[in-house]
């Protein structure tokens, strides 16, 4: 039983981020059964470690995240939080989207800036603080422009912006950089490493991309396919940082590593598919 | 100017001509002994520009004017805010909009024009029975647009907000209003449109002033020049208000994409 000590040093190196405690969930579908999406899981994740969760498509890992986000009740089982039981929505989290969440009706000033304007920082000040982030994310001179003047990339470096200004403890991404192209998200992913080694915070990143998983995270979690997916490998990744996103891919280790958690992703991936024959 | 404006100028100038020029010469000149366009039915161009003239420089039309301005303006006001009220106010509250669904679709589905005499027996011939009629054309499209705007907030614009950590007031300030706020300026055309057909249609079944009156009056004694008159008139007022509209909603909705603005009405 994981009994959680009251008076646990807050900040202490491995203290626990995010603790999912035999979480499973469960939708109810249109003809009133129930669908299974996932199994009892435990996930442990430690402050400052970057953990990647790789499945199949529909494997339910984005379900997974918005149930640590808050967005979701699970079925069974309690998300922790440090330590502290998740009720309501995770307000020390900052949650990265797959799809675009800036207000259309912002500039990309106002949309990183409000972040800090709605906890009561004055105006002014939020502005200024926006126009630092904006341009840590290499936006600088796009500050007064509105989403839809901007391409998909810097859509996103307007999301990471957003979320980063709130210093959340926890940092959830889910398929963050799924629309990008190729050389989009090699780009977004090294700009996010280096954002991250700033202050560690835990991150739990979603993906279905093994490579992308592997050249950022510290673990890769593997997800069984759908229904009542569970977590069936937890795979450690020793390459040695700060890292470059593209570089780092041809590296000897990286292959290793790659071709070991490959064979156990690969069959999971062929279940999907063979489900979806008719 | 590039060259391409220039030469749609010039062929929506020519169109113009050519109508005009059609319209003259079948009053005027006589075909196999037949007046194609009689002059009594269709009038002339020149008499009718004449006319337009004479009623502006006699300055007597400026009552007329203002007073079916007037009228549109306060009926797309009350209509406007009404209809955001009651969006928000059902949009926020699913219960209360599923109760009222019927009789909604119900008043919305009746001809409006039915209820001109009933508002005439209510509020008189003066202005407020034209407010009323058109009120009740502006009312159902601000609703149902504010309505489908607060229901159509993204839902991950929607999550992205509330774990950025704002709470209801603020949602409402920074993410339902201004789509609601959109949705309604997209059908602003639509809405100032309807504004001005409630306040001359009312004026037309029975009122002592406005534009519908004037051409209602002309009709009357088949003054036809007169009818054609009160309607170059009123096309170039609908033009002025419709210009206006534009300008507002080129202010307000700079943040949409220009596609999208495009398809305003």
């Amino acid at each position: 039983m994981a009994a959680v000590l009251p008076f646990r040093p807050a900040a202490t190196r491995d203290a626990v981020a995010v603790h999912l405690n035999n979480v499973s969930i469960e939708f109810r579908t249109r003809s009133r059964s129930i669908f299974k999406a996932v199994a009892p899981t435990s996930i442990t994740i430690s402050d400052n470690a970057f953990v990647s969760i790789v499945g199949p498509t529909g494997c339910g890992k984005s379900t997974l995240l918005n149930a640590v986000a808050g967005l979701l009740k699970p079925a069974s089982g309690d998300v922790q939080i440090f330590g502290k039981t998740l009720t309501g929505l995770n307000t020390d989290a900052g949650y990265l989207f797959q799809q675009d969440a800036v207000m259309p009706w912002k500039t990309a000033l106002d949309n990183v800036a409000i972040a800090l304007e709605i906890a009561g920082m004055k105006r002014e000040e939020a502005l200024g603080e926006a126009r630092i982030w904006l341009g840590k994310v290499g936006l600088g001179r796009f500050i007064d422009r509105y989403p839809h003047e901007l391409s998909g990339g810097q859509r996103k470096r307007v999301g990471l912006a957003q979320v980063l200004i709130r210093r959340p403890k926890i940092l959830l991404m889910d398929e963050p950089f799924g629309p990008l192209d190729a050389q989009t998200r090699q780009i977004m992913g090294n700009l996010l490493l280096d954002l991250w080694a700033a202050d560690r915070k835990a991150v739990m990143f979603v993906t279905h991309d093994l490579e992308e998983a592997i050249a950022l995270s510290d673990r890769v979690l593997i997800m069984s396919a759908g229904p009542e997916s569970r977590i069936i490998g937890d795979h450690r990744i020793d390459l040695a940082r700060p890292r470059d996103t593209s570089d780092i891919r041809t590296d000897p280790r990286f292959h290793e590593i790659h071709r070991a958690i490959w064979s156990q992703l690969k069959a999971e991936v062929v279940k999907t598919y063979g489900d979806a024959t008719p | 100017m590039s060259r391409w404006s220039l030469q749609l100028l010039a062929m929506q100038i020519g169109v113009g001509l050519a109508l005009v020029a059609i319209w003259q010469i079948g009053a005027t000149v006589p075909i196999f002994g037949h007046m194609l366009l009689p002059k009594f039915f269709f009038s002339t161009p020149g008499d009718v520009i004449g006319r337009v003239i004479g009623m502006f420089a006699s300055g007597k039309i400026w009552v007329h004017i203002s007073i079916t301005l007037t009228e549109t303006v306060l009926a797309f006001a009350i209509g406007a805010l009404g209809g955001i009220l009651v969006g928000f106010w059902f949009a926020r509250k699913p219960f209360v909009a599923a109760v009222f669904e019927p009789y909604i679709k119900m008043a919305n589905s009746l001809p409006r024009v039915v209820l001109a005499p009933i508002f005439m027996l209510w509020l008189g011939l003066g202005i407020w029975s034209k407010v009323a009629l058109g009120v009740t054309l502006v009312f159902f499209i601000v609703f149902f647009n504010v309505f489908q705007g607060i229901k159509e907030v993204s839902s991950v614009v929607l999550a992205n907000a509330r774990l950025m950590g704002m709470n209801e007031r603020q949602l409402f300030r920074h993410v339902y209003w201004p789509s609601a706020l959109s949705w309604m300026f997209s059908s602003l055309h639509t809405s100032v449109g309807f504004a001005l057909v409630g306040a001359v249609v009312g004026e037309y079944l029975g009122s002592s002033a406005g534009l519908g009156y004037l051409i209602h009056q002309a009709e009357g004694v088949f003054d036809t020049t007169g009818v054609f008159a009160g309607m170059v008139v009123l096309s170039i007022f609908v033009l002025a208000v419709d210009y206006a509209v534009t300008l507002i909603e080129n202010r307000l909705l700079v943040w949409r994409p220009a596609s999208a603005s495009g398809q305003a009405t």
